[in-house]
């Protein structure tokens, strides 16, 4: 039972950094991005072709699969993204996913629809037990590794939100795009750095959890859902409400793909639906934003 | 008559060329007997089009999962002629009703909240209604799909045949019937206060109409007429599989929407048309990787404008 737990931590963890550049760019630009899966792709076919193609070390290819992306995501928010921030949002869902489907094809094209498999270092692969019976609590050293991985990120990214002068700007502009412009903040500058940062993390994501989601062509639209249920659910004005709502996903999808595995993904989207219809703004929703 | 009656009465009046366009349109099964497939094919997307229209086009409703509805339509009617009785016109109408009733109960979850959130929860419809159909499988065939249904002849007299001219004029039939319907359904006073939610929901509400109410009839009624396009579907295919609930069902629909034009009845007519042949087209060149160049063209699409492509006079003058 506390092994279902510890997996479903690692999970939540590992969506929380796949979703939270959605749920930053979300809450910023009001920009409903179904693309954002095709970041993370993105980074887990660059971690793969590089360690397949030239051998370069898993850890290694960590930093260069969140730099690509990054940059990606850079060029694709000044060229493509920015016209469309004032569109309605048929507009943007209609983008979006016109942009997932080419990436999708675009991946079957050059690299193939096969599931892609990441060979993981020694030091990663073992597994360490305590206790026993009911309380067994079995560790995955990988598992462990995007845990300790994903809360120092987390960590990182919560101070970089609250104490520096970035951080501050940004959350200004999250507040109130035009007060914060009058008061001289480049708000299309912090908006390209997050979405360029927001990408980055996507494909560090998807760079991570290639081991523990699989990788193939579809991914960007097989795992677009959960995202968007980690956003919806967490809600756009802090990091928090995302972090909480990935983890409650993450625990409900192992557990209820333990314990009744023929319903699959049933509980999860009846959990958010409910949850929905309940609280529509999310549930950690912060008073007195916009 | 009066003249401000007159002009509120003017576009809800039927023109000359719209009896022309459905005249050639009944006769097209005839007139290209070769090609009678595509052209129910046609129908059927028109159909699924126009229902997402009523919520999209004239209500505002941002949906991604009215394949839920298409998909409740064509399972029931599959199973209806497979377990009760063969005969398409009473397996339409219990599709239909079996897709009001969970379009009724669904649109309890989109009263409330903003886009995004609407946007989820119809996703979330679609696929809880998926992971059903794939989990009972002793009922529904699993992900090998329901087979074995054998239609009656419809109206006791036409057998559904290989050629598929019955089931394109079947199909073509339904889609008149159901186009005047909507046609009286979006010019009445009804339809005006849907225009007037979508326009300005708290002005909507201001002046006394009772948007929650109003929403749930429309999306009640756009899911029963997604029903009836899944309906046809599985009848005259004799088929239904899990394919109907799919994502890429929902996105196209939207995509066939916009090409035609939304909050405009003949947009998901004239978008079906376009799109199916332009499938047609790619997919006999690239059979593999036509969602790229739909992809390429949806990005196309939004980036030039949507009122703007399909009015091509428009592209030289100023933005």
């Amino acid at each position: 039972m506390l092994t279902i737990l510890f997996d479903g931590i690692a999970y939540g963890m590992l969506l929380f950094i796949l979703a939270v550049g959605l749920a930053v760019t979300m809450g910023l630009m009001n920009f409903i991005n179904l693309a954002h899966g095709a970041f993370a792709m993105a980074g887990g076919y660059i971690t793969v072709l590089l360690m397949q193609k030239m051998g370069v070390p898993f850890l290694l290819c960590l930093p260069l699969a969140f730099l690509g992306p990054a940059l990606l995501g850079a060029v694709l928010e000044r060229t493509l993204y920015r016209p469309l921030y004032h569109k309605p949002h048929l507009d943007q869902v209609l983008f979006s996913i016109g942009l997932t489907f080419m990436a999708v094809a675009s991946a079957d094209y050059f690299i193939g629809s096969s599931q892609q498999l990441v060979q993981l270092p020694e030091w990663l692969k073992g597994r360490t037990e305590f206790g026993e019976g009911n309380w067994m609590l079995g560790m995955g050293h990988y598992r462990l590794f995007i845990i300790a991985l994903c809360a120092a990120l987390t960590l990182a990214l919560q101070y970089v939100l609250t104490k520096t002068r970035f951080g501050s700007r940004l959350r200004a502009a999250v507040d109130d795009q035009r007060v914060a412009a009058g008061l001289g903040i480049n708000v299309n500058a912090v908006f390209l750095g997050t979405f360029a940062v927001g990408s980055g993390l996507a494909g560090l994501g998807g760079a991570l959890g290639a081991e523990v989601l699989g990788l193939d062509p579809s991914f960007p639209l097989k795992y677009m859902i959960y995202f968007l249920i980690v956003v919806a659910v967490g809600g756009t004005s802090s990091i928090t409400g995302p972090l909480l709502a990935a983890l409650l996903l993450g625990i409900a999808d192992v557990a209820g793909k333990y314990y009744i595995p023929k319903l699959g993904g049933f509980i999860v989207y009846s959990l958010m639906i409910g949850i929905l219809v309940w609280r529509p703004q999310g549930l950690f929703v912060r008073r007195g934003g916009k | 008559m009066t003249k401000a009656q007159d002009l509120l009465l003017k576009s809800a009046r039927w023109k000359p060329w719209e009896y022309a366009l459905w005249l050639l349109a009944l006769a097209a099964p005839w007139l290209l007997s070769s090609h009678a497939l595509i052209i129910n094919e046609i129908a059927i997307v028109a159909l699924f089009a126009l229902s997402l229209d009523l919520i999209l086009g004239y209500t505002g409703i941002v949906s991604l999962g009215h394949a839920a509805f298409f998909g409740m339509g064509a399972y029931s009617a599959a199973l209806f002629a497979k377990l009760v009785m063969p005969d398409p016109l009473v397996g339409l109408l219990v599709a239909l009703l079996a897709s009001a009733v969970l379009g009724a109960i669904c649109s309890a979850t989109i009263l409330r909240g903003s886009d995004l959130t609407r946007l989820m929860v119809t996703l979330g419809a679609g696929l809880i209604l998926m992971e059903l159909a794939n989990q009972f499988d002793w009922l529904t065939g699993g992900a090998d799909g329901l087979q074995g249904v054998v239609m009656g002849p419809l109206l006791g007299r036409f057998e559904f045949d290989l050629s598929g001219r019955t089931a394109a004029c079947y199909s073509l039939g339904v889609l008149l019937l159901v186009f005047v319907l909507a046609r009286h359904f979006v010019n009445s006073p009804f339809g005006a206060t849907l225009k007037a939610i979508r326009d300005n929901r708290l002005r909507a509400m201001a002046i006394g109409i009772p948007v929650s109410r109003h929403l749930a009839v429309v999306y009640t009624a756009a899911a029963a007429l997604a029903g009836a396009a899944g309906a046809l579907l599985a009848q005259t295919t004799g088929f239904a599989s899990l394919d109907v609930f799919e994502f890429h069902r929902s996105a196209d629909v939207m995509l066939i929407l916009v090409i035609g034009g939304a909050g405009w009845l003949y947009g998901g007519v004239i978008g079906a048309i376009v799109f199916k042949l332009m499938q047609d087209a790619i997919s006999s060149i690239t059979p593999e990787y036509w969602t790229f160049w739909i992809g390429l063209f949806l990005v196309l699409l939004v980036l030039v404008g949507r009122e703007r492509l399909i009015r091509p006079w428009t592209w030289w003058g100023r933005a």
